[in-house]
């Protein structure tokens, strides 16, 4: 250590140990001198005596630094080498740092946003401890669990500390402008202590304030606090009015506090009442978080829960039948979704930056080539092979350091870009991708690929260096090994380029398709010109039947009647959302062992069908008489025809509940065409639609079809609807295909085949910039041996033949090794895929053309500059 | 010029250390009482006097001061450190093991 110290203060002493030991030396030989002189020498003569024994002051001196110093001077003076190295081929400079910037700013951006959604903990206290816990069935791996299920779950079960619920919701804010929809949540009375999170202001909910008839009571976000309430302090006391009842404020969560599974949501309420769904056990519609106890496993809280859930299926074999268990992390949850697209970018970067250092590195090589005469005649100075090797490897250095330098500036610009594309739903669902910037993460993931690069384009000269013979070197005109060892090497590298572009190609062809797929499957409608708005009715005034139907009359008359407007549907659920609000069915007279038949449940009015321009396959469809005052009829989608009455013509069959309860038998009066009810991804699964006018909802969607620009209209639709009844909440006023691209399996999809795409093309050009430089270098240097062949007699097409014949082979190496490469790739993004197979042929044969095109273009000018050799000039030229 | 004999690897930093425990000495006089006390046999280069100095004093072995010669020129004199002292007992041990290692190999059967 004190070693270190002494070295490292001889640093800032140099000049004063530099001149201490040229003075000791001066002495040494003046003491020879005289040695000499009294020998009896001549003085001249005795002092080129003592000069020539003592030998090379400069040396020794340079010697006893090096013994005792550190090596950076010598660093500093490869370092000022190479930096005029790079100034006397800005060229090579540019290309060579700007192709690096790229490659690692590409990196350092993706990096960020994986850093930030799955590397980066959850905000909350212990995050690892908190489990989402819900029930799950055959169909739903993690589906909701009821209120019954969970105050049994939350007394039974030893794993958690606490085991907390919570459900989205949403109420009408009675403000001074007006009445506005604000989304909400309802969660159990420990749902924030159990996160870990402190209140800024008030407190949070006391064990036991969720219970039914207990005081209602609400909790703002930091957001809402700010935007509706101007941060007053004062606000903990005061009433809000929410859906008509008045809820007392007792707390504001923090400005860091986000929820991402119920991120929009502005109040957070305890759960109270038990709703209509909650009153029955086979009625799912909470989410379960749980804080595992210490010392407990995820897996022993999983086994433990789906015990429990064996317990309640014995004990309530009707509404728990196949109703088991699941525990997953919270972060699962949240980021599941998006972990395969951001490996599989990250990846792609990956990929790309491994073109980028080959081709910087084919760059240097060729440079290296042209410098041999420089590298030989240092040699035969007596600079030893590693003395060259550190020479090489802090050009590479340098570049590699120029380069992370740009790509950091690059990365922060792509960052800002990439963060500005992201879709709000998207962000509304994974909020921390907001939070995406340089942190410290990201800076060492910069460093550590800056040190990968800087390895890759150091060691590949030195490793042609080592083969290299000086006497070679020192032949101006030879065509020794090391031209063949180049030309090898440089070969390889191009085919190493050519394979990771069609990796690329291929990948961001497949998610291209997938993507193409996706917006072209058949949704059983037609969703051009379709405007779509929601509607949230207060409950206090439209609890009725007769209400209700008379606001869904109303608004179909007033809509229809704004012109542009072709026709006006009703419904509880959007189509093209999710495969959700289900039904347990059975059909009376078939064998029935209390299997859950379930068939997503939808309520209809007597124009929706026709306003989705739906086909009807049989029967008919819903009257405005098929109301509360008339039985039960439903309409059901071709799925549930199949799959519950194969081969039959299910007119007029009836279809009931699990107990075949008379008041809830239906007849079916139609069969209607699979109109797509889950995401686009999803199987269309049978569905039962119910006339809304029998089944009332104060929350609904409305569907408009227009003759023309249905985005034109979203604004009167909305103002027609609030001059209804201006307390009605309007929302979400949006369009069909809006809605439809702004699915998140849309967005991911879209967003990972423009990255990959991105990726592609850049990696197209490196590839075929790469083997442009191999062939055209190749060819420059053997203008001689050209120049023989055809002194020789060699014909014009033989020449280009022969270069285009070294071209080729490169190419169909490269793409060979890519396809395969490329196959195990997809298989191992098949998750990503959808509607393709990793095997696709076109996009296989697509990819092979284009770069094989793009590959022969490259070449061609290269042949042909070859084939125009003059061959007596060749021969004169060197 | 004929060859001399060369120093054996390793035994510069002891010849300077042993050089040195008998009065503080300049590079040059080091050189030149190596060379007389060995009869001429031993000749210290330049080239490896002045690094293994410097490595000398880096490691805190031998001190170095400038002081005046008796011909009135200014010189750098080294000095034996007590670390250099243990040191040197330290080599001449290993140096007399190994010397007494190799005179075994080398003794002829005969003799023994």
């Amino acid at each position: 250590m004190k070693r270190f110290l002494n070295k490292f203060a001889l640093l800032f002493r140099r000049n004063r140990f530099r001149s201490d030991l040229d003075e000791e030396m001066t002495f040494h030989r003046a003491q020879m001198e005289e040695e000499l002189i009294a020998g009896g020498m001549a003085r001249e003569a005795a002092h080129s005596a003592a000069m020539r024994r003592f030998g090379n002051a400069t040396r020794i001196n340079e010697q006893s630094h090096e013994a005792i110093g550190f090596r950076l001077e010598s660093v500093m003076q490869d370092l000022r080498f190479a930096l005029r190295q790079l100034k006397r081929s800005p060229g090579f400079a540019v290309t060579a740092i700007t192709i690096l910037a790229l490659g690692m700013g590409v990196n350092v951006a993706i990096f960020a946003f994986v850093d930030v959604a799955l590397l980066q903990p959850l905000p909350y206290a212990a995050p690892n401890r908190l489990m989402s816990v819900d029930e799950s069935t055959a169909l739903f791996p993690r589906s909701n669990i009821s209120r019954d299920d969970y105050d049994d779950w939350k007394r039974m079960n030893r794993s958690f500390r606490t085991l907390d619920v919570y459900n989205g919701t949403g109420y009408l804010l009675r403000t001074a402008s007006g009445t506005v929809p604000v989304p909400a949540a309802r969660v159990s009375d420990g749902f924030f202590s159990t996160l870990g999170v402190k209140m800024e202001l008030g407190r949070g909910f006391l064990p036991g304030e969720d219970q039914p008839g207990k005081a209602k009571i609400a909790i703002l976000t930091y957001g809402t606090w700010l935007k509706r309430f101007g941060e007053r302090r004062d606000v903990v006391g005061q009433s809000v009015n929410l859906t008509g009842d008045s809820y007392t404020i007792v707390g504001v969560l923090p400005r860091t506090f986000e929820f991402a599974p119920r991120r929009d949501s502005e109040f957070w309420v305890p759960l109270l009442d038990r709703s209509g769904c909650e009153q029955r056990r086979s009625c799912h519609n909470l989410f379960g978080l749980g804080r595992l106890r210490e010392g407990v496993t995820m897996e022993a809280a999983r086994a433990e829960m789906k015990s429990i859930a064996v317990q309640l299926e014995k004990q309530y074999p009707d509404s728990n039948h196949g109703q088991s268990a699941s525990v997953v992390p919270l972060a699962e949850i949240i980021v599941g979704p998006v972990r395969p697209v951001l490996l599989t970018l990250l990846a792609g970067a990956g990929l790309l930056l491994l073109i980028a250092c080959v081709n910087v590195s084919s760059l240097m090589l060729v440079r290296s080539e042209s410098r041999r005469r420089e590298i030989a005649v240092r040699g035969a100075l007596g600079a030893t092979p590693a003395r060259l090797a550190q020479q090489f490897i802090t050009e590479g250095l340098l570049l590699a350091a120029a380069g992370c330098a740009g790509g950091l500036l690059t990365g922060a610009w792509l960052i800002s870009l990439l963060a500005r594309l992201i879709p709000i739903n998207m962000l509304v669902r994974l909020p921390f991708l907001a939070d995406v910037s340089m942190n410290l993460h990201v800076l060492c993931f910069a460093a550590g690929i800056a040190l990968l690069a800087a390895f890759l384009l150091g060691t590949l000269p030195v490793m042609r260096l080592s083969f290299q013979d000086i006497r070679g070197g020192l032949n101006e005109g030879s065509r020794g090994a090391s031209g063949r060892l180049w030309r090898r090497l440089g070969t390889n590298l191009v085919v190493v380029e050519l394979a990771v572009a069609v990796v690329l190609l291929v990948g961001a062809g497949l998610l291209g398709r997938s993507f193409y797929t996706l917006l072209h499957v058949d949704d059983g409608f037609d969703t051009t010109h379709l405007a779509t708005v929601q509607v949230m009715a207060p409950k206090n005034i439209y609890s009725k039947d007769a209400q209700a139907v008379g606001l869904y009359r109303e608004i179909e008359r007033r809509l229809g009647a704004l012109p542009g407007v072709e026709s006006v549907g009703i419904t509880s659920d959007l189509p093209v959302q999710c495969n959700c609000d289900t039904d347990w069915i059975r059909i009376p007279g078939r064998p029935f062992h209390g299997e859950h038949n379930e068939v997503n449940e939808r309520e209809v009015d007597a124009t929706y069908f026709a306003t989705l321009k739906a086909p009807l396959l049989r029967g008919r469809m819903f009257t405005e008489s098929d109301d509360a005052n008339h039985p039960r009829v439903t309409v059901i989608n071709r799925a549930l025809a199949e799959k519950y009455f194969p081969g039959e013509d299910p007119i007029g069959k009836r279809i009931g509940e699990g107990d075949l309860a008379p008041q809830f038998m239906r007849q079916v009066v139609g069969e209607i065409a699979n109109v797509r009810e889950g995401a686009v991804d999803d199987a269309i699964w049978p569905t039962e639609y119910f006339s809304i006018y029998h089944e009332t909802d104060t929350i609904f969607s409305v569907v408009v079809r227009t003759a023309q620009d249905e985005k034109a209209l979203l604004p009167s639709i909305v103002s027609t609807l609030r001059g209804i009844d201006p307390n009605i909440g309007v929302f979400d006023a949006s369009t069909m295909t809006q809605q439809i691209e702004s699915l998140e399996t849309s967005m991911l999809h879209r967003f990972s085949m423009w990255l990959v795409g991105g990726f592609a093309a850049m990696a197209l050009v490196l590839g075929v910039v790469g083997l442009y430089s191999v062939v055209a270098y190749s060819v420059s240097r053997r203008t001689r041996e050209i120049g023989v062949r055809m002194a020789l007699g060699a014909q014009r097409g033989a020449v280009y033949a022969m270069v285009m014949r070294q071209a080729w082979r490169l190419t169909v190496v490269g793409l060979g090794i890519g396809l395969a490469a490329s196959v195990c790739a997809s298989l191992l993004m098949r998750r990503l895929l959808f509607g393709v197979q990793a095997w696709d042929v076109p996009t296989l044969a697509g990819v092979i053309l284009l770069l094989g095109g793009a590959s022969m273009a490259a070449s061609f000018f290269p042949a042909r500059r070859a084939a125009s050799v003059n061959p007596t000039e060749a021969l004169r030229a060197e | 010029m004929a060859r001399k004999p060369e120093l054996l690897p390793g035994t510069l930093d002891m010849l300077i250390l042993k050089t040195l425990t008998r009065a503080p000495l300049h590079g040059y006089g080091i050189a030149l009482s190596i060379k007389r006390t060995s009869d001429d046999v031993l000749t210290v280069e330049e080239g490896s006097l002045y690094p293994a100095l410097q490595r000398l004093l880096l490691q805190e072995r031998v001190k170095g001061e400038w002081k005046m010669t008796d011909t009135g020129r200014r010189a750098r004199f080294y000095t034996l450190t007590a670390a250099g002292r243990k040191q040197l007992k330290l080599e001449l041990s290993q140096f007399d093991q190994m010397i007494a290692a190799i005179g075994r190999v080398l003794r002829d059967p005969q003799e023994a």
